[in-house]
């Protein structure tokens, strides 16, 4: 342990023929981005109240939550629920109101806390958040303007490191792994608001932190290897660095897995969505972002034995 | 590549040992108050308070202004002697619109309009259409210098407000051209400060004009108010302002001698004393209303001449109300109104059990982060470990020495960052175990690793940071949090990576000079 690793997750000399496999890895791809796209408008995802704007009230209960009892104290305020639940224990109640242009939700707010405490002497309030229509619509606005300008950035950024056809082919994975993570969240009901904005955009760096891990890699070969045929120097080149792509998926795996069964309420999701995304980035690295790089360039980047240009540092 | 400096040595050890000593104010109590400290603060959901966006409402201002300049407009034609027909306000073009009586007033009309008081240069501009309408619309440049000032106006006297109710440490921050963000550590329960912010606390105080009961319609010159306690019933008050709330200079909560009630005691500078003591000279016998907000809060007949410059509001309130209404008269009135559009507020409890499940997650993962290097990468993975550790240091010592504040998801971010700060070594690792396997010695082979990772590394890391920027920038409250401590993870790992695990394993072939290497 000290001394020589005892673990490997490969052997020395692996030849996996990843290129043999690439219409059906894109295929699959294809399938689940495109499932994921109509999962999106239909049911669409779960919006959290950042993006949905409305109230919801935690509170907890001196001994088991009569809910009947808070429901009538509700009813009385003239406070029109979408539902109050239990969660976690039975003395833990989840209140949750909707958006209105035309109500206050800051006053509202005040009004569930009063209903609540005359309802349940004792009860203390966890947690109260309220989000007006106006904010609502802005933070959602900001968070698909940050997806939407790292995109570009990340675009630009390969674009000048490599040829364009590197950048194009990291651009298309990414939206690719993107949509499914979409799809993931429909299907898992997490909420969609600010934190899960901060997962996609950290699979994002992740994802892109990974190809450009085997581009480098493809285009240092392109360098060495002169004559090999550019199917024949993406096999390679994956097998050359598919130690390192699972020993850091691990790595990350491995530390964002004790989040999804200690982070509580607001970080498991943002912590599932990671894994998830860390599984997808992985996959696409090996199975997608070459097998595109080998549609786009089998004729320029092979064509011939033109002096390299962007010299590595 | 495979020497380093004493120097270099010396000085990458120092960075270490600095951050150590960085961290340990957050362990440490304060010694004495004179020590610089620097801390990590927690966040609101780590701490437990509130969270209050507030909107400044800019139309009112724009509002207010074309209300005020259509009165001095009107003033100042009457006193000139010239008619208006149709005058308009119109708050959507920012415009007050109005026909001379007959079109040879013209020009003396735009005579008056260039003596009107502005209270910034070029503050509007007057313009004739062809159907002989003047027009007279609000720069949007000199809106916007209002605008700023009114919005900072508006935070000086939020401060004051808030210091006025013994909020600890609050922050009171503006957030773009019309927003206001207050945080208040350790209040759950803000519907006090809310009730306080959103109170223009506008006072004036203005006659009464007796009209007979019943009658539905103000005069010109005078508008219906509601009364505080019977917002059915209204009396009509006089536009005109006799005194002003801007010239109070004192206010405090006390109990009327007389019915034994809760009241609310003022007095008033010079300039208030005189125009109190005036209108209440010339005006015995009538009322003189009280208004706060547009609602009158009461209306005393006048029985003397008030010269003293001081006087008690008695209006229905209790303990709480004249406490409050004391506190908003002595801090002044906002200059725009303010509604709160978002509140997050936190328990204690809520925040206690965050940082548990931060704080638990951050030792689960970095023991299974250890574990997997030692087991996959052994001596070299070992090194990659001590790197693992100083870069949590050094973060925490980066953290503490803007004294940043670290949210939930920070956390989060923290624990990524060290999951992903290993792929470099990683990747250094792996490069120098296919040197070895193309036949190069252990010494060119590491030296070959370090070579090709380097680059390789840099631009991994800068596709993340673009990403994490990007978040900072867009991103608010916790988020930013995730955001910030990604980012400086980022530098962090840079340095632990590329410079303190390399140079373990640099010096460990230095010393031992093995035959072959460790992968």
């Amino acid at each position: 342990m000290f001394g020589r690793p005892l673990l490997r997750f490969v052997r020395k000399d692996t030849h996996i023929n990843f290129m043999r496999g690439r219409f059906v890895g894109l295929a699959t791809s294809a399938v689940l981005s495109l499932a994921s796209v109509i999962l999106f408008f239909h049911p669409g995802l779960t919006l959290g109240l950042d993006f949905r704007g409305g109230i919801v009230v935690e509170a907890k209960t001196n001994g088991p939550a009569d809910f009947g009892k808070i429901r009538t104290a509700l009813t009385a305020h003239n406070l029109k629920t979408d539902g109050v639940q239990a969660f976690g224990g039975p003395d833990d109640v989840l209140i949750r109101l909707g958006a209105n242009e035309q109500t206050n939700t800051n006053a509202v707010v005040d009004e569930v806390r009063h209903a609540i405490t005359e309802a349940q002497p004792g009860a203390t309030i966890v947690r109260a958040d309220a989000v007006g229509a106006s904010v609502s619509a802005e933070l959602f606005r900001n968070g698909l303007l940050a997806l939407g300008i790292s995109l570009l950035m990340i675009l630009g950024y390969i674009w000048f490191r490599f040829e364009w056809e590197f950048a194009l082919s990291a651009v298309v994975t990414l939206v690719l792994d993107l949509t499914k993570t979409v799809g993931f969240l429909v299907l898992t009901h997490f909420e969609f608001d600010l934190v899960m904005v901060a997962a996609i955009l950290t699979i994002l760096g992740y994802s892109t932190n990974d190809k450009v891990v085997v581009y480098d890699r493809i285009r240092e070969n392109l360098r060495r290897y002169r004559t090999m045929p550019l199917r024949e120097l993406l096999d390679l080149s994956i097998n050359e660095t598919l130690s390192r792509t699972l020993g850091t998926s691990t790595t990350v795996f491995l530390a964002a897995l004790p989040l999804a069964f200690f982070g509580g309420a607001s970080l498991s999701g943002f912590a599932w969505v990671m894994l998830f995304g860390i599984v997808v980035g992985t996959s696409s690295s090996i199975f997608i972002a070459a097998p595109l790089l080998l549609l786009l360039g089998e004729k320029r980047l092979r064509k011939d034995t033109r002096p390299a240009v962007k010299q590595e540092i | 590549m495979m020497y380093y400096s004493r120097i270099k040595l010396l000085s990458v050890a120092a960075v270490c040992l600095l951050g150590a000593l960085l961290c340990v104010p957050n362990f440490v109590r304060k010694p004495a108050a004179s020590i610089p400290w620097p801390e990590i603060h927690l966040g609101l959901d780590l701490r437990g308070g509130s969270y209050l966006l507030l909107q400044v409402d800019l139309s009112s201002l724009t509002h207010d202004r074309l209300q005020s300049l259509s009165d001095s407009l009107r003033q100042s034609l009457i006193s000139a002697n010239l008619g208006y027909r149709n005058i308009a306000i119109n708050p959507d073009k920012a415009e007050i619109t109005f026909q001379p009586r007959d079109p040879s007033e013209k020009d003396r009309d735009l005579k008056v309009l260039e003596d009107l008081p502005r209270t910034v240069s070029n503050e509007f501009s007057v313009t004739t259409r062809p159907d002989d309408t003047i027009a007279i619309t609000l720069d949007s440049g000199a809106m916007r210098v209002r605008t700023h000032d009114a919005v900072s106006q508006a935070i000086e006297i939020v401060r004051r407000r808030i210091d006025a109710t013994g909020a600890v440490d609050p922050q009171i921050t503006r957030q773009g051209e019309d927003r206001i963000v207050v945080e208040l550590p350790g209040i759950s329960d803000p519907e006090r400060v809310k009730a306080l912010l959103g109170t223009t606390a506008k006072m004036t105080f203005r006659l009464v004009d007796e009209l007979p009961p019943g009658t539905l319609i103000a005069p010109p010159g005078d508008t219906l108010l509601p009364l505080s306690d019977h917002p059915d019933s209204t009396l009509a008050v006089h536009n005109h302002v006799d005194v002003d709330g801007v010239n109070l200079t004192n206010a405090g909560a006390t109990t009327d001698d007389q019915t034994g009630g809760w009241a609310v005691s003022f007095s008033l500078d010079s300039v208030g004393t005189r125009a109190f003591g005036d209108v209440t000279q010339a005006n015995v016998g009538r009322r003189f209303a009280i208004v706060l907000d547009n609602k009158i809060i009461e209306a005393p007949v006048i029985r003397t001449a008030i010269t003293g410059g001081s006087g008690i509001i008695t209006g229905n309130f209790d303990a709480h109300q004249a406490t409050d209404l004391a506190l908003l008269l002595r801090a002044g009135a906002l200059p725009v109104p303010l509604t709160v559009v978002e509140e997050r507020s936190i328990g204690p409890s809520l925040g206690a059990d965050s940082i548990r499940a931060g704080a638990l997650s951050l030792l689960v993962g970095f023991v299974l982060v250890i574990i997997f290097m030692a087991l996959f990468y052994g001596r070299f993975g070992w090194y990659a470990n001590v790197a693992l550790f100083a870069n949590l240091v050094l973060m925490l010592a980066i953290l503490s020495l803007f004294g940043a504040t670290l949210t939930l998801p920070g956390m989060a971010g923290m624990l990524l960052t060290l999951g992903m700060a290993v792929d470099a070594n990683i990747l250094i690792i792996e490069r120098i175990r296919e040197e070895l396997k193309r036949g190069r010695t252990p010494l060119a082979a590491m030296q070959a690793g370090f070579e090709r990772a380097t680059a390789t590394v840099l631009d991994s890391n800068a596709t993340a940071f673009l990403a994490h920027v990007m978040l900072f920038v867009f991103g608010t409250g916790p988020v930013r949090g995730f955001a910030l401590t990604i980012t400086i993870g980022i530098a962090t790992t840079l340095f632990s990576t590329l410079l303190l695990s390399r140079m373990l394993m640099v010096r460990w072939y230095a010393l031992t000079r093995p035959s072959t290497l460790p992968v």
